[in-house]
């Protein structure tokens, strides 16, 4: 297929899955913020966001504050916000748009009428928590259709597999922006120094994620830090897990492989990572410092993007 | 009956504090939006599969409880009170039951008569001397509280059996958190999410001792036909246990298995939604065909935690309750925080003649009876219910007990002309483990929706409220 083909699809499903996970991260904001101040602490939340989303020094050259309605304005709707919902949606359309043809009519449906209604509903931003929420919602059920109808329409050949990557590299790297900001949180018992305050910071990770649930029928333990940081980093069984992302990337670049018959760097380095993953337990990574080893995860993540755009895409 | 203390607006028109912010935000919202609202909320509730069983109702088998939207409020200061109150009455409840299976030495004070006890068909033989693990015998208590004004909270009702409700509890929070980020953003609500997770380490610091270090939890359920069945689908989703039904497990060498996909796996705790009689058909009824032969034998060896214990039934018992505040004394040595609704025994001569002679004022209630069935309310009766009443009192006078009937408070409350008050209680979920009493903030507050109705039971037409803890 063309390069640029491919290359659409592979953004096509980074910005759906980047928009979902913004919608995530300020539903899991707000209901943080509505806590006591003797549930959460003083922490400024609303800056968490921020930088879990990556736009924290872009925020600050035109905002003051980090307040809710200033953040959300930044990461649901301002158009100076490269990534801001908004913008992810319109980007993902225009992606769409031309490839249309390598998408299945319901994928581009769904897209679409997306689109449609971010001019026509959202098109002047919400006024109101109310229509926030709404909105919110209306997001992560765009992704939620648009992953459906991929997955239950598409042909398994390499369109499909391109745009799995984008949405597994995407997802990495949301998962492990969370881990990055909220690493300190989730270090065992014997560094932690958080006390109670914490238990709502832990829901909230969880929340951002989807896997509160999960939590509890993969642990059936109450919530333990170090327990949430092995679920996000190493349990496979998790969607939003970096194993699981790099699992279904390793997947999807060899099925890639073995369609055009060679095998690249980009299958290399996927591999890579995923054996650190398969081989590390969580004692070796609090041990080494969980920082250092996200920090690590994403640069080699956003590495593997770079390999895959050269190898493919380009 | 004297007029109902109003949790919004004092008795001068005044609006209480706690419920300011509310005041404001419903004068800022038009009546059409809170309707609207009304709606949505309704549908989330059929979306999520919310409803329950009203037995004896054919055409209705699963029926939504109505839920009011305006949200009921108690200041941090208020429920610290209540929070000391119920602990200190579920540790009571817990040492009694103990008591009364082993040295019962409240009997021989006699503070409680004998027969009450012995002569009562919740008391439980087969636990006499049993151990159970840490002496928790009620790990899930649902006390009913009422207020009749700023300052008194009555205990209406300890249910140490299987306190059903708490489903409501969390799924109010988050369908009010949904429909209304804005009014819950401009309060400072105490959340109870962590309801679960309690729930789960209590059940596990109570397994047996020779469970392994990572105790297996599961929530026995009588099955899709019992009026709880979503909230025990529920709790087993949010605890991440399985839900089982008695034909799932087996008994064998007096430990007790689940069947799974990779064969048996030892059960060490149960959290069973399932009443005493229908637990084993060997020790209990013989026709129940909801629980597990042997299960009982496996209890008896210690090889399986029940939570709540078999028994308890003589702790939620209304005769016995009439006793709660003697309870307290003798076990803690402190006076009783939260009082006791007045009680008049119809099992002694003396107070069933007076209730017989003022059947027209009072509350008359089964001892065994739950779920609002079976009781009388005396000023809102008809001649013809009273008369029968009497009858059944002289028949069999053991059978119940009566009361005032009290003005429990009312908040605002919608109704089809706009707001009005109605009348509330609260049942908040105590939670015993190991080595500690915990609640979550708040609790379910029902609502009798229909005017001047006092009967808040879900199954005879009540609603239920998110209840707010404001923290200050």
């Amino acid at each position: 297929m063309l390069s640029r083909t491919a290359e659409n699809l592979y953004w096509l499903a980074r910005y759906v899955e980047r928009a979902e996970y913004l919608a995530r991260t300020i539903e899991a904001t707000l209901r943080v913020t509505a806590l006591p101040n003797t549930y959460i602490g003083k922490t400024n939340e609303w800056d968490s966001a921020l930088l879990t989303a990556g736009v924290s020094a872009s925020f600050y050259e035109i905002y003051e504050e980090a307040d809710e309605h200033n953040v959300v304005e930044y990461l649901s709707f301002s158009p100076a916000n490269p990534s801001s919902i908004k913008n992810c949606i319109e980007n993902a359309r225009l992606n769409s748009r031309s490839v249309r043809t390598a998408l299945t009519s319901e994928m581009w449906d769904n897209i679409n009428s997306a689109w449609i209604d971010l001019q026509e509903v959202w098109g002047k931003g919400t006024k109101t928590r109310e229509e926030l929420a709404k909105f919110l919602r209306f997001v992560q059920e765009t992704s939620l259709r648009f992953d459906g109808s991929a997955y239950r329409t598409m042909l398994r050949n390499d369109a499909y597999w391109f745009s799995r990557l984008g949405l597994h590299l995407e997802r990495a790297d949301n998962t492990a922006r969370i881990l990055d900001v909220k690493y300190h949180v989730l270090l065992p018992e014997e560094e932690h120094v958080g006390g109670p305050l914490d238990y709502y910071q832990w829901t909230s990770i969880l929340r951002s994620v989807s896997a509160l649930t999960a939590y509890h029928w993969v642990y059936r333990e109450t919530l333990k830090p170090w327990l949430i940081a092995d679920l996000l980093i190493l349990n496979d069984s998790l969607p939003r897990s970096l194993a699981s992302c790099y699992g279904n990337l390793v997947r999807n670049l060899d099925q890639i492989g073995v369609a055009y018959g060679r095998q690249g760097a980009a299958q290399r380095h996927a591999r890579g990572v995923r054996n650190r993953l398969e081989h590390s337990n969580m004692d070796d990574i609090f041990q080494h410092g969980v920082h250092e080893f996200i920090q690590e995860f994403i640069l080699d993540n956003a590495r593997l993007g770079e390999i895959i755009t050269k190898q493919y895409l380009i | 009956m004297a007029v109902a203390f109003d949790e919004m607006n004092g008795p001068g028109g005044e609006i209480r504090p706690a419920y300011q912010e509310l005041s404001r935000w419903l004068k800022e919202t038009p009546p059409e939006a809170l309707e609207y609202r009304r709606q949505e909320a309704e549908l989330l509730f059929r979306r999520i599969g919310i409803t329950f069983a009203v037995y004896g109702d054919a055409e209705a088998q699963e029926r939504l409880i109505p839920f009011d939207v305006i949200p009921r409020i108690m200041a941090a200061r208020e429920w610290a009170l209540l929070e000391k109150g119920l602990k200190q009455r579920v540790r009571a409840l817990n040492m009694f039951l103990r008591d009364i299976y082993h040295g019962r030495d409240i009997l021989r004070a006699n503070i409680i008569p004998d027969d009450l006890i012995f002569q009562n068909p919740v008391f439980r033989p087969e636990m006499n001397g049993q151990h159970v693990p840490h002496d928790v015998y009620v790990h899930i208590a649902g006390i009913d509280i009422v207020r009749i004004n700023p300052e008194e909270f009555y205990v209406l009702e300890d249910n140490a059996r299987t306190p059903s409700g708490v489903s409501y509890m969390l799924e109010n929070r988050e369908i009010m958190m949904r429909l209304f980020p804005d009014l819950f953003a401009r309060h400072r609500v105490a959340p109870v999410e962590k309801y679960p997770d309690e729930l789960l380490s209590a059940l596990r610091s109570v397994a047996p001792l020779n469970a392994s270090s990572e105790p297996t939890v599961a929530l026995m359920t009588p099955g899709v036909y019992n009026s709880a069945y979503y909230e025990h689908s529920f709790l087993a989703d949010k605890l991440g246990i399985e839900l089982v039904e008695g034909r799932d497990l087996i008994v064998k060498n007096d430990e007790v298995f689940m069947r799974t996909t990779e064969g048996l796996k030892r059960v060490d705790v149960i959290y069973r939604r399932v009443d005493d009689d229908f637990l084993d058909p060997l020790t209990f009824r013989p026709d129940s065909a909801l629980g597990v032969p042997g299960l009982m034998s496996a209890y008896a060896a210690g090889n399986v935690t029940l939570a709540n214990a078999v028994g308890t039934g003589i702790a939620d018992d209304k005769a016995v309750y009439s006793y709660m505040p003697d309870v307290v004394k003798f076990y803690l040595g402190e006076e009783p925080i939260l009082k006791n609704v007045p009680t008049w025994r119809c099992r002694e001569p003396k107070d069933l003649a007076y209730v017989l002679d003022n059947l027209g004022e009072l509350v008359v209630k089964e001892v065994h009876g739950s779920g609002g069935y079976g009781m009388l309310i005396g000023p809102a009766a008809t001649k013809a219910t009273i008369e029968a009443f009497r009858d059944k009192l002289k028949r069999e006078p053991e059978g119940f007990i009566a009361q005032p009937t009290l003005a429990l408070s009312t908040c605002p409350t919608c109704v089809e002309s706009g707001l009005a008050p109605r009348h509330v209680d609260l049942r908040p979920f105590v939670l015993t483990g190991s080595n500690h009493v915990t609640i979550v903030p708040g609790g379910l507050t029902r609502v009798a929706l229909k005017e001047g109705s006092l009967v808040v039971n879900s199954s005879q037409g009540g609603g239920t409220k998110d209840t707010w803890i404001l923290d200050e």
